[in-house]
Formats: C-alpha cells, sequence, structure tokens
C-alpha cells in the first residue's frame, strides 16, 4: 500500500486528533475563564468538535443535533439567561484559598495518569474478547436518520413518548418558577401565611 | 499526560507497516474521560451558578461520547438513541435550571454558589 493511500484512509484518525484537541483545550477555557460569557463561548467550541468527532464515529445524525439542540438551542438560552441577568466577572474561589492553586493541578495530572494507565490496559487486554478496537462491519452500523428512526419508533417507542411528557414537565415547570408574582398575588400569600400562623397561636 | 498515552497509542498502531491509522475504541473513552474531569475540576473551582451548570452541561457531553463510541465499536445503533434521550433530557435540565438561576438571582440578587446555602448544616 503507497504513502498516498494509506494517509488518505488515515483521514478519520487525524479528523478525530485535531478535534478532540480543539475540544480538551476549549474545555480548559471553559473552567478557566472568569467572565461566564466566555466560558460559554468556549463551552460552543467544545461542542462543535464533539459534533466532528461523532462524524469522525459515523454518527452523522447525533452530530447534527449535538450542534442543532446543543450548540444552538440550549447555548442560546445560557448565553439569554447570562446577558439577561448581566453578570460580572466574580472573583475565583483561588483568590480566597491561596492553597488551591497549587493542590488543584496536581490532582489533575494524577487523574490524568489514571487515564493513561487505564488506556494502555484497555489497548493491552481487550484485543481477543470481543474485538473491541476494530471497527464493526461499517454496513450494519451507521448513525443514518433512517436506522435510528427505525429503532426509535419501533423498539423504543414508550421510551421516546416518557422523553416527551418530561419536556412538557419541564415548559410548564420553568414558566411557574420563572413567573414573577404581582403585587396582588405577594400580598394574598403574606395574608394567608399571617392568618395560618394566628390559628397556629 | 494526555499527548503521551495517544503518542503511545499511535506507536503502538504504526507498528503494522503500511496500514492506514484507524480510530481506536481507547481514544475516544480517554477523550471522554478527560473531558468528564476537566468538567468536574469546573464543578470543584469554580462558584458563579451558571458556569457550574455549563460544567455539567460539559459532562453530559463526555457521557454522550462514550455512548456514540461504544455504539459504533460494538455495532450496536441502541447507543446513539440513549444520546437522543440523554440530549431532550438535558434540555429539559437547563430550561428548569435556568428557570431556578433567575429566580434564585431576583431573590438573592447573587449567582454565588457560596451565598446561596440556607439548606447547609
Amino acid at each position: 500500500m503507497d504513502l498516498v493511500t494509506q494517509i488518505s484512509q488515515s483521514i478519520p484518525a487525524i479528523l478525530f486528533f485535531a478535534t478532540a484537541a480543539l475540544a480538551v483545550v476549549a474545555a480548559f477555557n471553559v473552567i478557566l475563564q472568569r467572565n461566564p460569557i466566555y466560558s460559554a463561548i468556549a463551552l460552543i467550541v467544545v461542542m462543535m468538535a464533539l459534533a466532528g468527532v461523532f462524524l469522525t464515529l459515523a454518527s452523522p445524525f447525533i452530530a447534527a443535533i449535538q450542534v442543532i439542540v446543543y450548540a444552538g438551542a440550549i447555548m442560546v438560552l445560557f448565553v439569554f439567561v447570562i446577558m439577561l441577568l448581566n453578570v460580572r466577572a466574580e472573583e475565583s474561589i483561588t483568590d480566597k484559598v491561596k492553597y488551591l492553586k497549587f493542590v488543584a493541578p496536581a490532582l489533575f495530572i494524577a487523574l490524568l495518569a489514571e487515564v493513561g494507565a487505564i488506556v494502555g490496559a484497555i489497548d493491552a487486554v481487550a484485543k481477543p474478547a470481543i474485538s473491541a478496537n476494530t471497527v464493526a462491519d461499517p454496513s450494519k452500523v451507521n448513525g443514518t436518520v433512517e436506522s435510528i428512526a427505525q429503532a426509535m419508533f419501533t423498539t423504543y417507542l414508550l421510551p421516546f413518548e416518557a422523553t416527551s411528557v418530561l419536556i412538557l414537565m419541564a415548559i410548564v415547570g420553568s414558566m411557574l418558577l420563572a413567573k414573577r408574582e404581582t403585587p396582588e398575588e405577594a400580598k394574598m400569600a403574606y395574608d394567608a401565611a399571617r392568618d395560618y400562623r394566628e390559628q397556629a397561636d | 499526560m494526555l499527548p503521551v498515552s495517544f503518542g503511545l497509542a499511535l506507536l503502538q498502531t504504526a507498528e503494522i507497516a503500511g496500514a492506514p491509522l484507524n480510530i481506536k475504541l481507547s481514544w475516544c473513552l480517554a477523550l471522554s474521560a478527560v473531558l468528564f474531569t476537566i468538567g468536574v475540576a469546573g464543578v470543584l473551582v469554580q462558584r458563579n451558578v451558571i458556569v457550574l451548570f455549563m460544567c455539567v452541561e460539559l459532562m453530559l457531553n463526555a457521557v454522550n461520547l462514550t455512548l456514540v463510541a461504544f455504539s459504533r465499536f460494538l455495532g450496536d445503533i441502541t447507543g446513539q438513541l440513549f444520546v437522543f434521550i440523554v440530549m431532550t433530557v438535558a434540555a429539559a435540565e437547563a430550561a428548569v435550571g435556568l428557570a431556578i438561576i433567575i429566580s434564585l438571582f431576583r431573590n438573592r440578587e447573587t449567582l454565588n454558589v457560596d451565598e446561596a446555602d440556607l439548606l447547609k448544616l
């Protein structure tokens, strides 16, 4: 096999590394920024990069709804709330507790070392069992809209409907939570509480 | 650490001379673990409730990556359906959570979680 064929067949892996590196850098940006709006923008970058990873894993439908639902709908909601509340950049907890600045990186590096060890162990052990590291037959697993819809509306119809009910509850709940009380309602609640206290006494 | 482990994986693959480089399950799991760890670190370090919420979303994304990777490498579409449902739940959670944040800000005029600790013993 010549070099050109080898490189052209390795393009998914190269794309995977590029998007994975982008995702990790942006994820660090999410937790290191002090201004929430910059964290939100970095999180959008993480989600777009993960959509790229999903594409390299042959899941175009999941990649599409990752962009539409996460990067589109949910992050717009976040940015909207940040803008609405006019949040100012607050001081980090590391300004108050000095030693955390030195403890946190050490703990983080220890966790990453564990990840590295586990990854090495997987590559060393899991080869024969279910051939977990080889790509399964690509024609069998492709996350197209057709194959996902087939499973969603036959085998997994009940979970799908349950999710619809959950969304409905979330809509009603968030409207109730975010509703501002009118002065009359506040006075009624205050009077009711006072009457209850008087009866209890 | 991450480039080191990825580099080792690459070296192992390159031993098979001339073969194209395929994505491995362990790379996806490593990326997912790293993103999840960063999310946990954010929850521990940050004090702004909106950023805490974004770190939770980051952790959900890391779990989604695991599900998609296993769906791909074990040849089963169920993992991707799971991701779809996780995304729906995340959307519902974001809506309710942001409503709670708005009403918290209205009552307390703050977004710092250390100043909203009435339930703390």
